[in-house]
């Protein structure tokens, strides 16, 4: 698994819009003709009453709306809280202590024509005002089990971080994608996934973009700033179980990426990263119910780990003495997490979080970054009141050791209500 | 698994007519369907009609509640070489098949083509909502989705599905046509044996664990004195069987139904504090070891009902 030797795609303009170029093409002549067959008006004797009915609103988008709030207690001051060791990026962190309103999301999808199909999520909050999530398109008309997605999405890679935050078992991200993708990897390009005719589920993706989100950063170049490819397979094992496994890798080319951290004396300040980022992803869900019935009962098992190499310039904090100096980093990290619906309605879950500082070689800046050799640790407690499809309130109790010889519990209780369209049922 | 050798089979077949279409074009007119049924039923039926002339996979199975269906990986592969999918619409699947349908990368199964079928558009729908208001549960827009325990609404769709399969596969509209016209007058003769049978059921009240019977009861003529969920997808809850405890002090009714795939707690609770029995009904092909089919699915259907009743 040597980085270096990786494939697949170059960073040039030419071939990603020579790729994009010939999907489109395969697009516009996709047999979407045959709609209009489908389109002629059913016999009046099988005409729908409710298909008439919903005709006034027909066109309409679905349309949903998450509500999310709750209530944070943090045995020790959030603003301490950093991942030392770790070049870190995006909005992560346990969050701000007492009452709160968390990221409100609202969302719209429709088909847009007989070829594609759009969806945006915008989340909205005190902070950030209002951040599109998500806001892409996806083709339905490709054949052979091709899917281009464009515009802003929710990277494949990995398992969990191409699931909405509302959709996660847990509150708040695991550590390792708090530390390697900022939480939550977003991508503004291109995605293409192509899914085997076979009957084990076999998919392969790729995805180029801009790379700002982390571990990229924002860049002024042309080109891809970052390239994703993935794989997974999937299946079931009898009735009672499922699962899914995956392999990823990313590789981003940052430019004065920010990293906020604390010097010795516990003053912020910030290092910029320069270089090339690569990341590895090793995903695996396993998931059973009783006959596959998962109205009552249900375990689900999940378990993501992450290494990445970084090479290139560290600019140790920037603002001040702005010292430069080579960095190379190779570090890595893992959760193990599992979750049990125990009666209708609830469930209790279990995770554990592991980071590794690994080896980093800062140059002449050692001695500027946060030397403490510790490898940050996370324990987390789960209870979750599912009272009906739409409504949802869990309770999470962490003990908290990202922090050198602290530990921080953290309780936290979180709201989140679906108002609108049903939602989906993503595995 | 029948279902595994049965795709398998038509990977071989397609390899074997892909290899002969040089030679021999019309080898290719043999080709099987492949078609995935959301729902055990619509698996039954589409067999029924389509015979040796179709592969056809069920994306579930009667001890799964269709509501809270995941899109696993399996059915996404399965979707991806579907050429027809028959699914009962009317937001049963909502939670699922649009997943499903955007994840497959397939463009023949997309809303708006003849390679989606649902069943539920093809009948009239009881239980639409006056108003649409999820304080008042899990509602579907369009109408209660549970439409196979009627079979006279299965009539219906029979009729329609094998009008859309000898679109999807014109080179066979007449073998859809000749098997659909025996299956109709086997499935007529069938409903009124049922119907006599069930005669002595007509205005049997009943209490339901789900709402999910209207249909049936609209055929036998029951009366639903009660429901064990308080509103539609939610858990009954202690207060709410309470309430149904009081209601039946009132209003009596004969036996409790339920579907193989719902928890059973809520109606044993019910039936040891009133001593009426728990009719746990297939509801779907695969639901008892009778319902080996649609007409073993009646058949289990009326006798369990009618062994209840029996003084």
């Amino acid at each position: 698994m040597t980085p270096h030797s990786c494939f697949l795609v170059s960073l040039h303009l030419p071939l990603p819009l020579t790729a994009a170029a010939v999907l489109l093409a395969g697009l516009a002549a996709a047999p979407v003709a045959r709609s209009a067959d489908a389109a002629a008006p059913a016999p009046a004797s099988t005409a729908p009453a409710s298909a008439q009915r919903a005709a006034a609103s027909a066109f309409n988008p679905a349309i949903w709306l998450i509500l999310s709030g709750g209530y944070t207690q943090l045995q020790r001051d959030p603003a301490s809280w950093r991942l030392a060791g770790f070049q870190t990026g995006g909005e992560i962190g346990p969050g701000s202590r007492g009452f709160g309103l968390g990221e409100s999301e609202l969302g719209l999808s429709a088909s847009i024509d007989p070829r594609f199909f759009g969806s945006m999520t915008v989340a909205l909050s005190d902070d950030e005002g209002a951040a599109v999530e998500e806001a892409y398109v996806q083709t339905t008309a490709l054949p052979a089990g091709l899917t281009l997605k464009f515009g802003r999405f929710l990277s494949g890679l990995g398992y969990q971080n191409e699931l909405h935050a509302h959709a996660w078992a847990f509150i708040d991200a695991p550590l390792a994608h708090q530390a390697f993708l900022g939480g939550q990897r977003r991508e503004d390009g291109l995605q293409l996934r192509w899914l085997a005719p076979t009957e084990l589920f076999t998919e392969l993706g790729v995805e180029l973009g801009r790379g700002e989100s982390h571990p990229g950063a924002a860049r002024e170049k042309n080109g891809a700033g970052a390239w994703t490819v993935f794989g997974h397979l999937g299946g079931d094992i009898g009735a009672s179980q499922s699962w899914r496994a995956g392999l990823s890798l990313l590789s981003a080319r940052p430019q004065g990426r920010e990293s906020s951290a604390l010097d010795a004396a516990g003053n912020e300040v910030t290092h910029a990263f320069s270089g090339r980022s690569r990341t590895w992803v090793v995903d695996g869900v396993w998931k059973w119910a009783p006959e596959g019935n998962a109205q009552s009962r249900w375990v689900s098992l999940q378990g993501e780990w992450f290494r990445r190499q970084e090479s290139g310039t560290l600019v140790a904090d920037s603002a001040g003495l702005a010292s430069a100096a080579p960095y190379r980093a190779t570090q890595s990290g893992a959760y193990l997490q599992g979750v049990w619906q125990f009666m209708p309605g609830w469930r209790a879950g279990l995770r554990g979080d592991w980071l590794r500082v690994g080896t980093v070689d800062a140059g002449a800046n050692a001695a500027l970054l946060a030397s403490a050799r510790h490898d940050p640790s996370r324990g987390s407690l789960l209870l979750d009141w599912v009272p009906s499809e739409f409504s949802r309130v869990r309770l999470q109790v962490a003990q908290d050791r990202v922090r050198a010889g602290v530990n921080d519990r953290q309780v936290m209780l979180q709201y989140q209500m679906s108002l609108g369209a049903h939602g989906a049922h993503s595995y | 698994m029948t279902k595994t050798s049965r795709w398998m089979g038509r990977r071989v077949a397609g390899l074997l007519a892909g290899a002969t279409l040089a030679l021999a074009p019309w080898s290719a007119a043999h080709a099987e369907l492949r078609i995935v049924a959301c729902e055990p039923e619509w698996a039954a039926l589409t067999t029924e009609l389509a015979g040796p002339l179709a592969q056809v996979y069920s994306a579930t199975t009667a001890q799964q509640d269709p509501h809270q269906v995941q899109a696993r990986p399996s059915l996404i592969a399965a979707v991806r070489r579907a050429d027809l999918l028959v699914c009962t619409g009317a937001e049963l699947d909502a939670g699922w098949l649009p997943l499903l349908q955007r994840q497959a990368g397939n463009p023949a199964i997309q809303p708006g083509r003849p390679g989606l079928f649902e069943a539920a558009a093809q009948v009239e729908l009881l239980g639409v909502p006056a108003r649409l208001d999820r304080a008042d549960g899990d509602v579907h827009a369009a109408g209660n989705p549970h439409i196979q325990t009627d079979p006279r609404r299965i009539a219906r769709v029979a009729a329609a599905l094998a009008r859309r399969l000898a679109e999807v596969d014109p080179a066979h509209a007449g073998d859809f046509e000749r098997r659909h016209a025996d299956f109709a007058q086997r499935w007529q003769t069938a409903i009124t044996r049922w119907e006599r049978s069930a005669a002595p059921l007509k205005g049997l009240p009943i209490v339901v664990q789900h709402q999910g019977f209207p249909y049936l009861e609209q055929w036998l003529g029951l009366r639903q004195v009660a429901a064990l969920e308080p509103k539609p997808g939610l858990e009954p809850s202690s207060a709410h069987l309470q309430s149904v405890l009081a209601t039946l002090q009132r209003q009596p009714a004969r036996l409790i139904l339920r579907a193989a795939y719902n928890d059973g707690r809520g109606s044993q609770w019910l039936a040891e504090r009133t001593q009426l029995p728990v009719v746990v009904l297939p509801y779907t092909v695969g639901g008892s070891e009778a319902a080996k089919d649609l007409f073993g699915l009646f058949d289990d259907t009326v006798a369990r009902l009618l062994k209840a009743v029996q003084p």
